[in-house]
C-alpha cells in the first residue's frame, strides 16, 4: 500500500533521504528508526506530500504521491493520521473540540461528529477529561487525545513521528498498547522512535535509516546500537545549531 | 498543574490581545487610507462638476449690471445686444432669479441660500443673459459690452475657461494616478497585518493542513475578517468624511459658490455614491490583502 522507489530529498545539497526504496503493506506496524538528522521526519513529510522529493516514486494506495496536484492533496492526507511533535494540541479549545475539529475541518456533518469524538475518547480512554483544556490534564493524556485525533477520521495509515518522546516510560508503554490496538482494527502504522525498550519489546518490523540511507529492514527487527545518535552526531548537531 | 493553567490562561489572554491589537492596527491603517481616497474622490468630483458647468457655459455671455441700471436702461442694452451679430438670445436674469438658479444647482445645500434671501442681502446682481453661436461671437460681444453704461462686470474669459479645463484634467489625472497608488499600498498594509495574525494562528493551520483541509477552507476565517475589517473601515471612513464634507459645505458652500458661480456637489448624492465605492473597496482590499498574506503558508 505504501511504496518508495528510490526515493531522494535534498536540501540545498544537504541530504534528507536518498535513494530509499521500502515497501509497507496494508496492516503493517512499522518502527522507523535511525539517529536524530538520519532523515526518519523527511520520509514521512513525503509521503504527507507536505514537500516535494526530488527524485524517485511514492506509492500511496495505488497513486504516485510525487505527482499529486495540489488540489488532490487535502484529499491524500485525509487518508492518513498524524500525531507530529509540531502537531499538538490547540489550547483554546477543549479535548473534545480538539478532536471534533479534525472532522468539522473536513466537513464532516455534526451528527457524524457527535457519534464518532466520544467513541474515540473512550478508545484512548479519555472520555472523563472530555471537556477539560490541554493544559489541564497530563502530557500523557494529551498524547492519547493527539490520537483520538488522528485516527477519528478513520484513515487506513497512521504516521507518529516520536510520539513518546516525552513521555516517561509507563507512559509511554500506554500510547503503545493504544497504537497496537488501533493497528489490531486494521489501520496501519509507521511509527517514529528512539526507543530502544519499545522496538525491542513490541517485535514488529523495523526499517533504520542513517544519513538519509536505508540501512535495515527486518521483520521482528530489534533496535540496534547504531540506530542512536553517536556522540560525534550529536556534537555535529550542536554545531548546526 | 494550577500554575500551568494560570500560564496557559495568560497565554490565551495575550494571543487574544495580540489579534486585537493587529485588528486595530489595520483597522486604522485602511480608514486612513480610505479617508485619503475620499478626499481625492471628493476633489475628483467637484472639479468634474466644475469643468462640466464650465463647458455647459461655454457659448453664454453674462453682463453683470450696476444695481444703479434702471428697467428702460436694461432695455436699451439688451436691443443693442440683439442687434449684434451671431447673438442668438437675449434674455434679462433678476438678482432673485440669479438665486433661485443656484438653488437648482445646488440641491439639498439650498438652505444655506434661503438664508442670504431671508437676510434681504442677495450680493448677486442684475443680468443680461446673451446666448450666441460661436466663440468669436462672444469675444466682440464682450469687448463692445465693456464700453456700455450701466455694466458692472462682464463674465465670460475664454483664456480662463480653456486653462480651467486643462488644469481641472490636470488634476483629475493626478487624483486617479494618486488613488492608484494609495489602492496598492492599502493591499499591502492589510497583507501585513493579516498576515501578523496568520503567524499567531500558525499553529491551527498547520493542524488544518496535516489532517487535510482544502486551502479555501483555511482560507476562508481569514478571508473573512480581512473583509469585515475593511467593510469596517469603509463604514468608519464614510461617515467621518460625511461630516467633514458637510462641515465645508456649511462654511465654505456661500464663498466657493460666489467664487466658481458652481455649488459643491450635493451632499447626498456624492456620500451615497462614496459609500458604495468604500465598501466595495474595503471589501476587496481586505480580501486581496488576506489572500496575499495566506500564499506563504498554503503554498504547501
Ligand atoms: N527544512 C530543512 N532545511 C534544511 N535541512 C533540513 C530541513 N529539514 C531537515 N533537514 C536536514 O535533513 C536531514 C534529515 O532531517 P530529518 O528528516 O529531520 O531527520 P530526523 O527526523 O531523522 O532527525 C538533517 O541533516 C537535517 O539537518
Ligand atoms: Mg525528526
Amino acid at each position: 500500500m505504501i511504496e518508495y522507489k528510490n526515493v531522494t530529498k535534498k536540501y540545498n545539497g544537504n541530504i534528507g533521504i536518498e535513494d530509499v526504496s521500502v515497501r509497507i503493506e496494508k496492516g503493517e506496524f512499522v518502527f522507523l528508526v535511525g539517529p536524530s538528522g538520519a532523515g526518519k521526519s523527511t520520509f514521512v513529510k513525503l509521503l504527507l506530500k507536505l514537500m516535494d522529493a526530488d527524485a524517485g516514486e511514492i506509492f500511496f494506495n495505488g497513486y504516485d504521491v510525487t505527482k499529486l496536484q495540489s488540489i488532490d492533496i487535502p484529499r491524500h492526507r485525509r487518508s492518513m493520521g498524524i500525531v507530529f511533535q509540531d502537531f499538538s494540541l490547540l489550547p483554546k479549545k477543549t479535548v473534545f473540540e480538539n478532536v471534533a475539529f479534525a472532522m468539522e475541518i473536513i466537513q464532516m456533518p455534526r451528527k457524524a461528529v457527535k457519534r464518532q469524538v466520544p467513541q474515540m475518547l473512550d478508545l484512548v480512554g479519555i472520555s472523563a477529561e472530555a471537556h477539560k483544556y490541554p493544559a489541564q490534564i497530563s502530557i500523557g493524556e494529551q498524547q492519547r487525545v493527539a490520537l483520538a485525533r488522528a485516527i477519528v477520521n478513520n484513515p487506513s495509515v497512521l504516521i507518529a513521528d516520536e510520539p513518546t518522546g516525552n513521555l516517561d516510560p509507563e507512559t509511554g508503554w500506554e500510547i503503545m498498547r493504544l497504537l497496537e490496538q488501533i493497528n489490531r482494527r486494521g489501520t496501519t502504522v509507521l511509527m517514529v522512535t528512539h526507543s530502544k525498550e519499545i522496538v525491542n519489546a513490541m517485535s514488529k518490523r523495523v526499517i533504520a535509516i542513517r544519513d538519509g540511507h536505508l540501512v535495515r529492514d527486518e521483520r521482528s527487527g530489534m533496535y540496534h546500537p547504531e540506530d542512536d545518535s553517536t556522540e560525534a552526531d550529536q556534537n555535529e548537531e550542536l554545531f548546526e545549531i | 498543574m494550577n500554575s500551568r493553567l494560570v500560564v496557559s490562561f495568560r497565554q490565551s489572554l495575550r494571543q487574544i490581545g495580540r489579534n486585537m491589537a493587529m485588528t486595530i492596527a489595520s483597522l486604522f491603517s485602511i480608514t486612513a487610507i480610505l479617508l485619503i481616497l475620499g478626499f481625492f474622490f471628493i476633489i475628483v468630483v467637484n472639479i468634474n462638476n466644475i469643468s462640466e458647468s464650465v463647458k455647459e457655459n461655454f457659448d453664454v455671455v453674462e453682463v453683470n449690471l450696476l444695481d444703479q441700471t434702471d428697467e428702460a436702461d436694461t432695455g436699451v442694452l439688451m436691443d443693442e445686444f440683439r442687434r449684434m451679430t451671431g447673438v442668438l438670445n437675449v434674455t434679462f436674469q433678476s438678482k432673485d432669479e440669479a438665486l433661485e438658479n443656484w438653488k437648482d444647482q445646488w440641491g439639498d445645500n439650498a438652505d444655506l441660500l434661503e438664508r442670504i434671501k431671508a437676510r434681504g442681502d442677495n450680493p448677486l446682481p442684475n443680468a443680461i443673459i446673451i446666448e450666441v453661436e460661436q466663440l468669436s461671437d462672444a469675444e466682440s460681444v464682450v469687448q463692445k459690452a465693456e464700453n456700455m453704461d450701466g455694466v458692472e462686470k462682464i463674465n465670460y474669459a475664454q483664456d480662463t475657461v480653456n486653462k480651467l479645463l486643462k488644469i481641472t484634467s490636470f488634476i483629475q489625472m493626478g487624483a486617479l494616478i494618486l488613488i492608484g497608488f494609495l489602492l496598492i499600498i492599502s493591499v499591502v498594509v492589510v497583507s501585513n497585518t493579516v498576515k501578523l495574525t496568520v503567524l499567531a494562528r500558525e499553529k491551527e493551520i498547520t493542524i488544518m493542513k496535516y489532517v487535510g483541509a482544502t486551502n479555501w477552507f483555511i482560507r476562508g476565517p481569514f478571508l473573512m475578517e480581512g473583509i469585515v475589517i475593511g467593510v469596517i473601515a469603509a463604514i468608519l471612513s464614510s461617515g467621518l468624511i460625511a461630516g467633514i464634507y458637510h462641515y465645508i459645505v456649511q462654511n465654505f458652500g456661500v464663498d466657493f459658490m460666489l467664487i466658481m458661480s458652481i455649488g459643491f456637489v450635493s451632499e447626498k448624492h456624492l456620500l451615497i455614491n462614496l459609500a458604495i465605492i468604500f465598501v466595495a473597496l474595503g471589501a476587496s482590499i481586505g480580501a486581496c490583502g488576506s489572500i496575499i498574506s495566506m500564499r506563504r503558508f498554503l503554498d504547501r
